[in-house]
């Protein structure tokens, strides 16, 4: 039903059942929020959004409370004004005051507000917080000292990721966001998603940064430092230094990360293909035997982390094919230098994702040859932005640079990894034809593309008809265990990514991205798959040369070895 | 406290409910006098919610603990009626003669003392509760002798 309301002396038509916030947006009315979260309920805890309305003796939050008719609301009024000011106040009464060296300055909800509120002096002073930083987990800094208590991460971490690894914990001015025992976020369930970094409004949650040690390498003479980047990276830097992603930017990137020092630059999109390439393989082995389907994708290292963590009885069903970042890796340093005469443990491997759990998918034991690492260091998106403005380089001004190293050649499905559903997409293309010989009539799969988090489609290949899922959003993948334990066999590929509409939405890309940035990286990467050549991994001619001079046949020989990793299967009770 | 004991203790309630978690949380505290992060871990999967949530809320009781109790555990009223008749200088006191912290335990796990808000007893303040026993209308020498027999008791 509509009615009038009147906001600041304006008649504006409002619907029962909005919000007073739903109507400010939509009419262009600032306030000011800490705990709102968009696609979330309101909480309507930092009570940052009030406005006064007249007849209402206290001042309500915008966020949850519903206009009724005739309502007359004033947003900016001087009660209002003040009433917010002392909120600000209050949260940086013992608050670290340490800007300047902060993470996040510039950045920052809380100064954002500081500064609207135009607060300019220390009015009260609070008791300093003396809370240890939380630095042993191997993606996630937590600094409670710097925390709002917003609680945006714990509503994250719950709703969308389902892993519930932090909570309240203490009552009153004693509250802290903080995990069981205070044990640390390697201690608990978290799958170091860095989605709680992504909804943060100040530097309570950060990346473990890796900055420091990749700048050290290439200033290191004795170092070989290469690097590589996963498909997703091109178009969220042209976002961060305002260019259009049109088809350039790849090669802009290319020659940016040259100028950096990296002495070769390879597409993780390589890898990817490869990845397909034994993914698909190893699929059409299970499907034969009928075992251990549906099968599950492996390259989300939160996805990986989340079922050994807390479901295991379906490790069995997890592929053993590595991850592109690792098999980037593994190649560079075993196959990649060796023609560059460079010794591998002077190569010094640097990749640069859009997540923060790849940090920790890094370090972890298995990802080791002998004594070296097969990835030396992760660093975010963010990380990189810093870097490449850190070292001078003017993006606007930089000579595209086509690809140097053959490795750099990638077929558009290698391409798709970085948004959900693209994974399934490009290995379901190779599947049809390892299956069938033929390649599929038409390649783009639409079903299992779009901003949604659950898509399913039917593959004819053959006579075989496969049924496949792309989930994201680790939370939605409840369910679907859930049927598959309650005896769903219709499903034979499950594709998992654990942040929301996949890679493009990662939790070490740029903070502050909205719905109109994902669409744009999303659009980037489908563009590509439009208006590129090889389309399918196993047309890639880098990755029949591989397959021809240094691995074995898919999925068999010494490539389990270097391409596959052997997962421990707890045994059932 | 055993697995059977936990066993026995949780199948009085109902499984994946969290209605009760409040009363299992204190059942095992009566029995075990702390609640350590195993139970805990226990607890959520039998009424199946995630370990940092049961934490989570049992934190924000001052009724749970997640440290041993002494063997004589100390509550020391801090009510108003308590507070006025003298018992923050019991207090420092009692710190002082037993070596422990309020809200801590000492670390041959001999005393612990807590502070709690009121006893019900204003009438007999200022109060002491040792274990089982209270001490009403407690005096300054009184506490003396107290702390000096809870020292001479050899357990």
């Amino acid at each position: 039903m509509q009615f009038n309301i009147e906001i600041n002396e304006q008649q504006v038509s409002a619907k029962r059942g909005e919000t007073i916030k739903n109507v400010l947006d939509r009419i262009g009315i600032h306030v000011p929020t800490l705990c709102y979260l968009n696609g979330f309920s309101p909480t309507g805890g930092c009570r940052m959004c009030v406005v006064e309305i007249e007849g209402v003796s206290e001042l309500v939050p915008s966020c949850s409370h519903l206009v009724t008719e005739w309502m007359k609301i004033k947003t900016h009024s001087p009660r209002v004004l003040k009433a917010r000011k002392v909120l600000v106040e209050l949260l940086l009464a013992s608050h670290p005051d340490d800007c300047l060296y902060c993470e996040r300055s510039r950045n920052c909800g809380l100064q954002d507000l500081a500064d609207e509120m135009n607060i300019r002096e220390r009015k009260y002073h609070g008791k300093r917080q003396l809370v240890q930083i939380d630095k042993a987990c191997t993606s996630i800094v937590r600094d409670p000292a710097k925390c709002v208590l917003c609680g945006r991460c714990i509503r994250v971490c719950d709703e969308i990721i389902g892993v519930y690894a932090i909570d309240v914990v203490g009552r009153g001015s004693e509250s802290r966001i903080g995990t069981s025992y205070n044990k640390g976020l390697n201690m608990q369930t978290c799958v170091k998603c860095g989605q709680c970094i992504m909804v943060c409004p100040t530097g309570a949650l950060s990346e473990k940064s890796s900055f420091q040690v990749v700048l050290d390498a290439l200033n290191n003479p004795e170092l070989f430092p290469v690097i590589q980047f996963s498909p997703t990276i091109p178009a969220s830097v042209a976002e961060e230094f305002n260019i259009k992603a049109s088809k350039d930017i790849l090669n802009l990137l290319r020659a940016a990360l040259k100028k950096m020092g990296f002495n070769q630059v390879f597409d993780s999109s390589m890898a990817a293909d490869l990845t397909i390439m034994e993914e698909a393989a190893e699929f059409i082995e299970r499907y034969n035997k009928q075992v251990n389907l549906p099968m599950f994708t492996s390259c989300c290292p939160a996805w990986v982390r989340y079922v050994e963590e807390t479901k295991p009885q379906l490790i069995k069903n997890l592929s053993t094919t590595c991850s592109p970042q690792q098999m980037m890796g593994r190649l560079i340093k075993n196959y990649i230098t060796s023609s560059a005469s460079q010794k591998p443990e002077n190569v010094f491997v640097v990749s640069v994702m859009p997540c923060t759990a790849k940090k920790h998918e890094a370090t972890t034991d298995r990802m080791k040859d002998g004594t070296s690492f097969n990835v030396d260091a992760v660093i975010t998106t963010r990380e990189l932005v810093k870097m490449i403005r850190m070292l001078g380089i003017d993006f606007n001004s930089l000579e595209p640079e086509s690809n140097d190293t053959a490795f750099s050649m990638r077929s558009s499905s290698g391409n798709l990894f970085g948004i959900s559903g693209g994974h399934l997409e490009g290995l379901m293309r190779t599947i049809h034809f390892m299956m069938t010989g033929q390649e599929m009539s038409t390649l783009k799969i639409s079903e299992l593309r779009g901003l949604k988090n659950k898509k399913e489609a039917r593959i004819k290949a053959g006579k075989n008809i496969l049924n496949v899922m792309a989930v994201n959003g680790l939370a939605h993948v409840n369910a679907v265990i859930d049927d598959i334990e309650a005896n769903r066999t219709d499903c034979q590929i499950i594709e998992v990514m654990a942040c929301p509409f996949g890679c493009i939405n990662g939790g070490g890309q740029s903070l502050g991205s909205d719905e109109k940035n994902l669409k744009t990286r999303m659009k980037s990467l489908y563009d590509v798959d439009d208006e590129e050549m090889i389309k399918v991994a196993h047309k890639n001619p880098i990755i029949t040369d591989l397959y021809e001079k240094f691995l074995a046949k898919p999925g068999s020989g010494h490539n389990k070895e270097l391409l596959h990793l052997s997962r421990i299967i707890p045994e059932t009770k | 406290m055993t697995k059977e004991n936990l066993e026995t203790l949780l199948s009085k309630h109902p499984a994946n409910k969290k209605d009760g978690l409040l009363p299992i949380l204190q059942e095992i505290q009566t029995e075990h006098g702390f609640l350590t992060d195993e139970l805990l871990a226990e607890v959520g999967r039998y009424i199946n919610m995630p370990v940092n949530k049961v934490y989570g809320v049992a934190a924000f009781y001052d009724q749970f603990r997640f440290k041993p109790l002494g063997r004589f555990h100390i509550q020391l009223c801090r009510g108003t009626a308590c507070h006025l008749h003298g018992s923050s200088t019991y207090l420092g006191e009692l710190e002082k003669q037993l070596k422990v912290k309020a809200g801590g335990t000492s670390r041959d796990r001999r005393y612990s003392l807590e502070l709690v808000n009121c006893m019900g007893a204003c009438e007999s303040s200022p109060v002491l509760r040792v274990n089982d026993t209270f001490y009403p209308h407690t005096t300054p020498e009184e506490l003396t002798r107290i702390i000096r027999s809870l020292k001479e008791i050899t357990v």
